[in-house]
């Protein structure tokens, strides 16, 4: 790209200085005036009908204004708390308050009080008589014909899908394509493994907070630590019957998000209370709550069989993804699909492939969208598998992806085959680097000098090194909807309004350098403003890695529309032609005469001269395609054969994400999830009691790491050009999160010839893996 | 209870319960800057210096620092006047949601303070005690490199 001023530039963060200083403002941040405060009493048994509650006591207490439960919140509706688009593709199986508990942690009551320490002593005085019912924790055990139900009949999918709560299956979808029997007689060896990925925590630092409140006009205004805040208004509305026009949600800064904040299950309980009380109301998560009741990955068992020739030449795939929802179904259908729907285009030559995607009910935690969103899943088996091939057929990993995996130019059959749980979009690739991703990336780990080498650095550790490679989505195409709109101020600066949600990412940043260079202004002449649902136009949110592609096209084309409108105005302040004029360091040239006008001129000239007008656009874009990232990375661990610890060494990503728009703040989403994803394979893990308790429910017990575990980072972007992006961009926010696990576990294999399917990778898993040997 | 404190350098008086953990106070009291995270000593995000040492202070009972010395993210520089470690922070790309970076702020600072020329590795310890979930940290690292080296430069005294 030539001649770009703001794109391609590492600009700073505009909301940094402001985080850094602690002047923005987060959800707790927000002081008002004499709110309420909310503790929430949970279940105790993973399974059980509550036969009676008695609150008396609890309400007595001194303080406590409120307390509400299946007996007294009445007409309740369905529905799903998945942020997503409507009709969600996620059952709608959840209540405010139900009798019937199905995990340790579900809802049981809310107590409202006058201060958070009068709430959380009144939930200990709620009686609560449960008749304890057998759960079921194993997703398979849960689909067997005898298994405990957990859901009624009364549940129901949105959208026509395969959905059966009798069965406790949250979803169900299936394609196929060529002949699974003619690929397998082609096939010179059939390898058939079974992998495993296990529970996490998002682990956003800011905990899920909400404050609801009437506004001077008797409004009702969120404000609400969210990744969707247009979602967030049409399912209060919807859960609560309470006019979407008379609901303001508004987004301040985020603390994190990773997909937990793609969920709406505190907002319509905060409204509801508002809204009985005409009071102020607080609900900020505690960790432990977090932890518990908010929402996980989803864990995912994962069949994997494939036919090869002597070749290296797949000559079938059969995937078998089963998905463990917990007790609720949220992003169940999608989150399967996407196993498949993210994996299977990856090597498009195969030309027979089987895919069946089931989600399970089950009486633990509830997953939700996770950075990844079932690509980590899937990956983590189709990279190890790619690993045995290879090993198999003595054949070059590298080379063998490098050969075999989809080209610019080239179409996969799955990409119309399987979209968001339904039917996808075909669609062609435009740009893949992953080539170059592969090259420079084994070029950082010396791959050639380490792979199958053994090093030993000590008589008991030995090093080696893996490669996960994967591609996401940007965008959910034909679904996902962005907008924006922009005025021209007097001294040519600009108002950017964008419904996109910024949770940390810099998408307000990457938004404002779209706008900036359409009109060839300085960043700081971009005001931009985002996520209040009363002053922004329409977004789907901050998930599917659809910022940079869906909602960057919407800024890009309506800063193109406020083009227009200078021109046309330049043409009658200086009495010349549009196509003599030019744009550049906020003036417009006429290049015949040389004279010029600044922007600021022309913006006094519109407010103020003659025939007035606002200058200002709008523009929506729904995304035709969905162009993948790609990206390789690679682990270099050491194995203390005597032990079973584990060491990264050195941790390489390089990613093709189109034209990064502003490279650091790309390297920083690399980064982040590739350290997320590491400390998922290693340290990161929900551990359960017999019961189903979950029993790590503090960062004490549930390790993410510091910056005191880092292995050597390394993030290289191999920069290509997609023709479809706004100045070439695609994704870049949720692929870093898919090598880490198949490539430790494939490195792991390197350094001591143990394969591990089931993550994550302990010691101890490791040191028993070794006796057998 | 109302008692005295020297809050960024100024008298405060905080009103509090006596068994309050003082990140709660300082946020009740408006010093919104010290974020709350996990409330169990591990996050770092309600970091502040007492009496110039970086501590959590959702481990510390506020009744137990009476008239002590405090210092948030906003008595190291403020967005008129912002400090080199926080310009560095935005120079590097190390603020992504900001949740957290004002406790790394204060343990960079103190660091700093104590050592102006720390190693890779006296930087990783140092901040051992925050947790980011955004950043990976490399560019936390990049930036408090960076910072001293202005710091040095600039001889500036912590």
């Amino acid at each position: 790209m030539k001649n770009l001023k703001t794109i391609g530039k590492s600009k700073k963060k505009i909301d940094a200085l402001s985080l850094a200083t602690g002047t923005s403002k987060f959800t707790d941040d927000y002081d008002v005036k004499n709110p309420l405060f909310v503790s929430f009493l949970y279940s105790p048994y993973a399974h059980a009908e509550i036969l009676n509650i008695d609150d008396k006591v609890a309400k007595e207490i001194n303080g406590v204004v409120d307390i509400l439960h299946y007996k007294n919140v009445t007409n309740q509706k369905l529905h799903t708390t998945a942020g997503q688009g409507y009709p969600e593709p996620s059952p709608y199986d959840t209540l405010l308050f139900d009798s019937k508990m199905r995990y340790v942690g579900d809802r049981v009551a809310a107590v409202i009080a006058e201060s958070k320490k009068i709430a959380d002593d009144a939930v200990k005085k709620i009686k609560v008589e449960y008749k304890k019912l057998t759960p079921v924790f194993n997703s398979e055990k849960a689909l067997q014909k005898d298994a405990p139900r957990i859901h009624g009949e009364e549940r129901f999918m949105p959208i026509p899908v395969k959905y059966e709560p009798e069965n406790n299956l949250a979803a169900e979808v299936e394609i196929g394509f060529g002949d699974i029997d003619k690929g397998e007689k082609e096939a010179d060896f059939i390898f058939e493994n079974k992998y495993s990925t296990h529970y996490a925590s998002h682990a956003a630092i800011e905990p899920h907070s909400v404050i609801t409140h009437f506004d001077e006009m008797g409004r009702l205004v969120i404000i609400t630590s969210t990744q969707v805040p247009f979602h967030v208004r049409r399912i209060v509305s919807k859960v609560l019957e309470y006019p979407l026009s008379k609901i303001r949600v508004i987004k301040p800064r985020i603390g994190g998000g990773f997909g937990g904040k793609q969920e709406v299950f505190l907002e319509p309980i905060a409204a509801l209370i508002t809204i009985k009380h005409k009071r102020p109301t607080k609900i900020i998560l505690s960790r432990k709550e977090v932890f518990q009741s908010s929402r996980t990955r989803h864990p995912m068992k994962i069949k994997l069989k494939t036919g090869v020739k002597n070749n290296g030449e797949i000559t079938f795939l059969n995937m078998h993804a089963l998905l463990n929802t917990g007790a609720y179904g949220s992003h169940a259908l999608t989150i399967v699909s996407n196993a498949g729907s993210k994996t299977l285009p990856f090597f498009n030559k195969i030309k027979n492939i089987h895919f069946l995607g089931q989600s399970a009910y089950t009486n633990l935690p509830v997953g939700g969208a996770y950075r990844g969103y079932g690509a980590t899943q899937g990956y983590f088996a189709l990279n190890q598998q790619i690993d045995i091939i290879t090993r198999k057929l003595n054949l070059d990993i590298l080379e063998y992806i490098k050969k075999w995996h989809i080209k610019t130019g080239e179409t996969s059959e799955v990409f119309k085959a399987l979209g968001e749980g339904t039917e996808g979009v075909t669609q062609i690739i435009h740009s893949c680097e992953i080539d170059k991703c592969i090259d420079q990336g084994a070029k950082e780990i010396d791959w050639y000098n380490k792979r199958d080498k053994k090093i030993t650095t000590n008589e008991d550790t030995v090093r080696g090194v893996g490669i996960g490679f994967s591609m996401q989505g940007s965008g959910i195409p034909l679904i996902d909807m962005g907008s924006a709109s922009m005025k021209m101020n007097d001294d040519g600066s600009f108002n950017l309004f964008v419904g996109a949600t910024d949770i940390g990412t810099g998408s307000d940043t990457i938004l404002s350098q779209i706008a900036a260079e359409v009109l060839g202004v300085s960043l700081d002449k971009i005001i931009v403003f985002s996520s209040d649902t009363d002053w922004t136009p329409f977004d789907v949110g901050a998930y599917a890695s659809s910022t940079t592609y869906v909602s960057g096209t919407a800024v890009k084309k309506c800063a193109e529309k406020i083009k227009k409108q200078i021109l046309e105005v330049a043409t009658q302040m200086l009495d010349t032609k549009e196509k003599n004029l030019s744009v550049a360091d906020e003036k417009i040239t006429d290049t015949t005469t040389n004279q010029s006008v600044t922007l600021g001129e022309i913006g006094e000239y519109t407010l103020y001269t003659k025939d007035q007008f606002q200058v200002q656009a709008s523009a929506s874009n729904v995304p035709k395609l969905s162009p993948p990232p790609f990206i390789a990375q690679f682990a270099e661990v050491e194995v203390d054969k005597k032990t079973g610890e584990i060491k990264i060494i050195k941790f390489v990503s390089a990613v093709d994400c189109g034209v990064a728009l502003n490279p650091k703040l790309a390297e920083g989403q690399i980064e982040g999830a590739a350290v997320n994803g590491i400390c998922y394979a290693l340290t990161e893990n929900y551990k359960f009691s017999k019961s189903g308790k979950l029993t790590n429910q503090t960062f004490n017990d549930y390790k993410i790491w510091t910056a005191n575990d880092l292995p050597e980072m390394k993030t290289i972007i191999v920069e290509s050009d997609e023709k479809t992006g706004p100045f070439g961009a695609k994704s870049v926010g949720e692929i870093g999160i898919n090598g880490p696990l198949p490539a430790i576990a494939n490195a792991i294999y390197d350094a001591v010839g143990v394969r591990l399917y089931h993550a994550p990778f302990t010691a101890e898993k490791i040191y028993s893996e070794l006796l057998k040997k | 209870m109302k008692e005295k404190f020297i809050i960024n350098g100024k008298e405060k008086y905080l009103t509090f319960d006596a068994d309050e953990r003082l990140v709660t106070s300082l946020r009740n009291n408006g010093f919104k800057e010290v974020k709350n995270g996990c409330l169990e000593g591990e996050c770092g995000a309600c970091m502040i210096l007492l009496d110039d040492k970086p501590v959590h202070s959702c481990q510390i009972f506020t009744a137990s620092v009476i008239n002590k010395n405090i210092q948030t993210v906003k008595g190291i520089g403020d967005l008129h006047f912002p400090h080199i470690i926080q310009n560095a922070f935005v120079e590097a790309g190390a603020v992504q949601c900001g949740f957290c970076t004002p406790g790394f702020i204060i343990a960079a600072y103190a660091l700093l303070k104590e050592n102006s020329n720390p190693t890779e590795n006296e930087i990783k310890r140092a901040i051992d005690g925050n947790l980011c979930r955004c950043t990976g940290y490399v560019k936390i690292i990049d930036a408090i490199k960076n910072a001293s080296k202005t710091i040095q430069k600039e001889k500036v005294e912590l």
